[in-house]
C-alpha cells in the first residue's frame, strides 16, 4: 500500500512569488518524514505539492518532477484529482464537514470514489474510525454532526476521513498545533501506529514531535525575507538531532533562530 | 465624596436611549400602518355582499358591491412560485459560476453586472416584458401548447402572449439579481478549510462545491429566494402591464389568465369609490399575511439544520 515519494528540482511559485526552490529529496514508504523549519520558509508549500493541493490557489503553480514509485504527478496526462484519491492529507485546523453526521464524514471520500453497499461502507467507516483511535468515542453517536466533537476528535476524525479512501501516502500539515498536550500525545500515537501502513509526511513547527515522532527530517530554510525556501539537509531523525551536517540546521535546533 | 472607580461609563445611557428609542419608533410605525390599514378595510368588507376569502369576482365599485381575494390571491402566488422556480437554479448557477469557476477578471466584472442589474427598477422590466417579451412568448407558447399541451398547465385552446407564464418571466427575470447577487456573497464566504478538505479528499470541482459550499450556502440561498419571492409576490407596475387581469382560477399558464393582488391594486385604486379603496386595502392586508406566511415558512426550513448550523459556528 505505501509508496515511495522521489521530488527532484522542485520550485513552487504564487504568482510571481518563487516560494521554495529547487527541492530534491526522496521519502521513503512505512515510515514517517518530518520537515521542520522556521515561519515561511515554504515547508508547507512544498507538502501541498506533493499531492498537487497547492495549485488549488488561484495563481499558484509548480515546476519540477514528483514521482510516485514510477508515475510522475505532475505529468501531462496526470489528473489532480485522481493524485488527491492517492495522496491523502490532514490540515493544521481540525476540518470536518459541518453539516455531515460523524458517520457520513469518514464515508465522505468513499462516496466519491464509487459505489458501495451500506454494509461495505458501515465495516470501512468502522474500521477508519478504529484506524484513528476514535471509535471507542464516537460509536453510539455516529449520526451525530462531526464538527460537535472536541478538536483533538475532530482531528483524529479527519486522519479516519483521510484513511477511509486507503491512499498511499498521508500528508499531515501541522495536524497538532490547533490541539492540547493530551490530543497532541494521542495524534503522535496514532502515527506511529500508521507508518506500519502508510508514508507519512509531517509538518510540524514543534522539534520535540518531530524527534518523537519521525525517522527522518527534512530542515527547511530561507536565505533571507522575501527568497525562496530551501531544503538544507535531510537524514536520519537521530541524526540531525544530535549531529547535524549544516551549521545553520544546529543552529535551528539549538533555538538560537527561527 | 469620592467618586467611584466603578462607576457606569457615560456613554452608555445615550446610547441604549437612541437604540431602544429606534426599536421601539419601528414597532409602533409598523403597528400603526397595520392598524390603519384594518379600520380602512372594515367597511368595505362590511359591505361586501360576497364572502371575501372565497370569492372570485371583483366588483367593489358596484352598488351591491361583491369582491373577493380568491383569484387575486391565487394568481399572486402561482406567478410568483413560477418565478421562484424559474429564477432560482439560474440563480444558484450565476453565483456558483461567478464564486467558483470564472476566473477572477470575469468573476469581477460578472459580479458588478449583477448587482447593477438587481438596481433596474421595476418598471423597466415591466416594459421590455410589454414590448419585447409578449409578443417573443407566443412562439414559444404555441410549441410547449403543441407538443406539451398533454401535462395540464401547458393545455388550453388559445395561446397568448400575455400570459401568466410571460408575467412569471418577467417577475423570474427581475428577482434573478437579486438571488443570484445574495447567493454569491453566501458562497464565496464558504470555509476555505472545507473546502480543501473536500479537494484532498479527491473531490472534482463540482463534488467540492456539493460537500463544502452549498450545505454552508442553503440558508442564505433560501434567505435569498425568499426575499426575492417578497418582490415578486410585491411586483406591481411589471406585471399589471402584463397581466390581463381576469379574475378566475385556472392553472393554464400559456392561456388568457392571471392577474395579483399588487397589479389589481396599481388598476384600479385611480377609479375605485370609497368602498373600492377599502377592497384594496383589504387585499393588500391578504398580501401582507401571504408574505408573512412565506417567510415564517422559510425559517422553519432554516432552523431545521440548527443543529448542524450551531455545531459549524
Amino acid at each position: 500500500m505505501a509508496k515511495q515519494i522521489e521530488v527532484s528540482d522542485l520550485d513552487a511559485y504564487y504568482g510571481s512569488h518563487k516560494a521554495i526552490a529547487g527541492v530534491t529529496m526522496t521519502i521513503e514508504p512505512r515510515a514517517v518524514t518530518a520537515f521542520i523549519g522556521p515561519s515561511g520558509c515554504g515547508k508547507s508549500t512544498f507538502l501541498r505539492t506533493l499531492n498537487r493541493m497547492h495549485e488549488v490557489i488561484p495563481g499558484a503553480r509548480v515546476e519540477g518532477k514528483v514521482r510516485l514509485e514510477d508515475e510522475d504527478l505532475y505529468g501531462p496526462n496526470v489528473d489532480p484529482v485522481s493524485v488527491r484519491r492517492t495522496i491523502g492529507m490532514v490540515f493544521q485546523r481540525p476540518n470536518p464537514f459541518p453539516t455531515m453526521s460523524i458517520f457520513d464524514n469518514v464515508a465522505a471520500g468513499l462516496r466519491l470514489n464509487g459505489r458501495f453497499s451500506r454494509s461495505e461502507l458501515n465495516g470501512i467507516v468502522e474500521e477508519s474510525l478504529k484506524g484513528a483511535n476514535l471509535w471507542n468515542e464516537v460509536k453510539d453517536r455516529l449520526g451525530k454532526p462531526g464538527a460537535g466533537l472536541s478538536g483533538g476528535q475532530q482531528q483524529r476524525l479527519c486522519i479516519a476521513r483521510a484513511i477511509a479512501v486507503r491512499p498511499q501516502v498521508l500528508l499531515m500539515d501541522e495536524p497538532c498545533s490547533a490541539l492540547d498536550p493530551i490530543s497532541t500525545l494521542a495524534i503522535e500515537d496514532l502515527i506511529s501506529r500508521l507508518k506500519l501502513d502508510y508514508t507519512i509526511v509531517i509538518v510540524t513547527h514543534n522539534m520535540q514531535q518531530a524527534a518523537r515522532v519521525s525517522d527522518k527530517t527534512a530542515f527547511f530554510n530561507l536565505a533571507a525575507q522575501g527568497q525562496p525556501g530551501m531544503l538544507v539537509e535531510m537524514d536520519e531523525t537521530s541524526k540531525i538531532f544530535t549531529n547535524p551536517a549544516k551549521k545553520a540546521t544546529e543552529d535551528y535546533i539549538t533555538g538560537r533562530f527561527g | 465624596m469620592r467618586r467611584s472607580a466603578f462607576r457606569r461609563s457615560r456613554g452608555d445611557g445615550p446610547f441604549r436611549f437612541v437604540s431602544t428609542g429606534a426599536g421601539v419608533i419601528l414597532l409602533a410605525v409598523m403597528a400603526a400602518i397595520g392598524v390603519f390599514l384594518i379600520i380602512k378595510a372594515i367597511p368595505a368588507l362590511q359591505a361586501n355582499t360576497a364572502h371575501f376569502l372565497t370569492e372570485l369576482t371583483w366588483s367593489p365599485n358596484a352598488t351591491e358591491p361583491a369582491f373577493g381575494i380568491g383569484s387575486l390571491a391565487f394568481g399572486t402566488v402561482l406567478s410568483s412560485f413560477l418565478a421562484l422556480i424559474i429564477a432560482t437554479p439560474v440563480a444558484v448557477g450565476v453565483a456558483l459560476f461567478i464564486s467558483h469557476y470564472a476566473p477572477r477578471r470575469l468573476a469581477s466584472l460578472l459580479g458588478y453586472v449583477v448587482d447593477l442589474l438587481a438596481a433596474v427598477p421595476s418598471v423597466v422590466y415591466g416594459l421590455w416584458g410589454v414590448t419585447f417579451l409578449v409578443p417573443f412568448m407566443l412562439g414559444p407558447s404555441k410549441f410547449l401548447n403543441t407538443y406539451f399541451g398533454w401535462i395540464p398547465i401547458f393545455g388550453g385552446d388559445q395561446v397568448v402572449g400575455k400570459s401568466m407564464l410571460t408575467a412569471s418571466l418577467v417577475l423570474a427575470i427581475m428577482i434573478l439579481p437579486i438571488i443570484a447577487a445574495i447567493s454569491r456573497e453566501v458562497f464565496l464566504q464558504a470555509p476555505k478549510i472545507q473546502e480543501e478538505a473536500a479537494l484532498a479528499l479527491g473531490a472534482t470541482r463540482w463534488e467540492m462545491i456539493r460537500m463544502a459550499v452549498l450545505p454552508f450556502g442553503r440558508p442564505g440561498v433560501i434567505s435569498a429566494a425568499m426575499l426575492g419571492l417578497g418582490r415578486a409576490m410585491g411586483e406591481t407596475i411589471a406585471v399589471a402591464l402584463i397581466f390581463p387581469a381576469t379574475f378566475n382560477i385556472s392553472f393554464r399558464i400559456l392561456s388568457a389568465n392571471g392577474n395579483s393582488i399588487a397589479a389589481n391594486i396599481a388598476n384600479g385604486f385611480g377609479e375605485a369609490t370609497e368602498v373600492g379603496r377599502g377592497a384594496l386595502i383589504a387585499s393588500g392586508l391578504v398580501l401582507f399575511v401571504i408574505t408573512l406566511l412565506v417567510n415564517m415558512a422559510a425559517r422553519l426550513v432554516i432552523a431545521r439544520r440548527k443543529e448542524y448550523a450551531r455545531a459549524a459556528a
